[in-house]
């Protein structure tokens, strides 16, 4: 196979069996794998979200209301429970292969894959109570 | 290895960056503001302290990182989901120009908006 696949109007053919565009729907793994891959749209729909409110918060007071207003409508509420879900889906996913991702050795010894596993978790932990606490408790 | 283009490994490093911020912050914001806040199952900030929080030097940093970081991380992936999902790898030029230039455009929304908060 040559090494640059640029698409040019009279590539060679090779020969190769077709695979349907539906292949990840034959088997729970596979379709586990797609699932995990389109959790990124969910993390672009968080940014977008994440933009508009300080967006609104900026405009002042009765732009943030709105927002909370629009936050309330039934669509959006669905779109950001599905998208919490797939961000929820994410992170689990993330956290359980950094082991994999991150070889770490400590005192010429490696640090086994849960060490690294349970400490992203860790930092998930801290991450969400220093958010909800910066939002929601009273100082 | 021959017409492997330099950049890939930058990009690979944005993504996996991109990934760990937004698997730490997005489950808790998106679960705020999306559920917990519409539900009434929690009280939402007043406006005046949303403004303290997001008006720190370290929160306008951390705006600018996360979103800029977590659309890096949907550009790579994304792009990959539309090679092997859909199989549209030839339009790769097209595809790349959408995912890569809209997380650079978001990066300087995201700036703007982190640095114009009063």
């Amino acid at each position: 196979m040559s090494q640059d696949a640029a698409y040019t109007p009279y590539h060679p053919r090779w020969h190769r069996t077709r695979v349907s565009t539906w292949w990840w729907l034959g088997r729970g793994s596979y379709f586990l794998f797609i699932l995990r891959e389109l959790s990124s749209l969910a993390v672009a729909w968080f940014v977008a979200g994440l933009l508009l409110l300080i967006r609104a918060v900026s405009a002042g007071p009765a732009a943030y209301q709105q927002f909370l207003a629009s936050a309330r409508l039934p669509a959006v509420l669905g779109l950001n429970a599905i998208a919490l879900a797939f961000v929820v889906l994410h992170a689990i996913t993330w956290f359980n292969l950094a082991p994999q991702a991150m070889v770490v050795h400590v005192a010429g010894r490696r640090v086994p894959g849960w060490c690294i596993a349970a400490s992203n978790y860790a930092a998930l932990v801290v991450a969400t109570a220093v958010i909800y606490g910066l939002l929601t408790l009273t100082w | 290895m021959p017409g492997r283009r330099p950049i890939e490994p930058l990009l690979w490093l944005l993504f996996s960056t991109g990934g760990v911020m937004s698997a730490l912050f997005a489950p808790v914001l998106l679960f705020l503001f999306g559920i917990a806040f519409p539900l009434g199952w929690l009280t939402p900030p007043d406006h005046a302290r949303l403004l303290l929080v997001f008006g720190h030097p370290l929160a306008r940093l951390f705006i600018l990182v996360v979103c800029s970081l977590s659309l890096f991380h949907w550009a790579h992936r994304f792009r990959y989901t539309l090679y092997d999902g859909l199989q549209i790898k030839h339009l790769n030029e097209a595809i790349n120009a959408i995912c890569y230039g809209g997380a650079v455009l978001g990066t300087l929304a995201a700036a703007y908006l982190a640095w114009t908060i009063p």
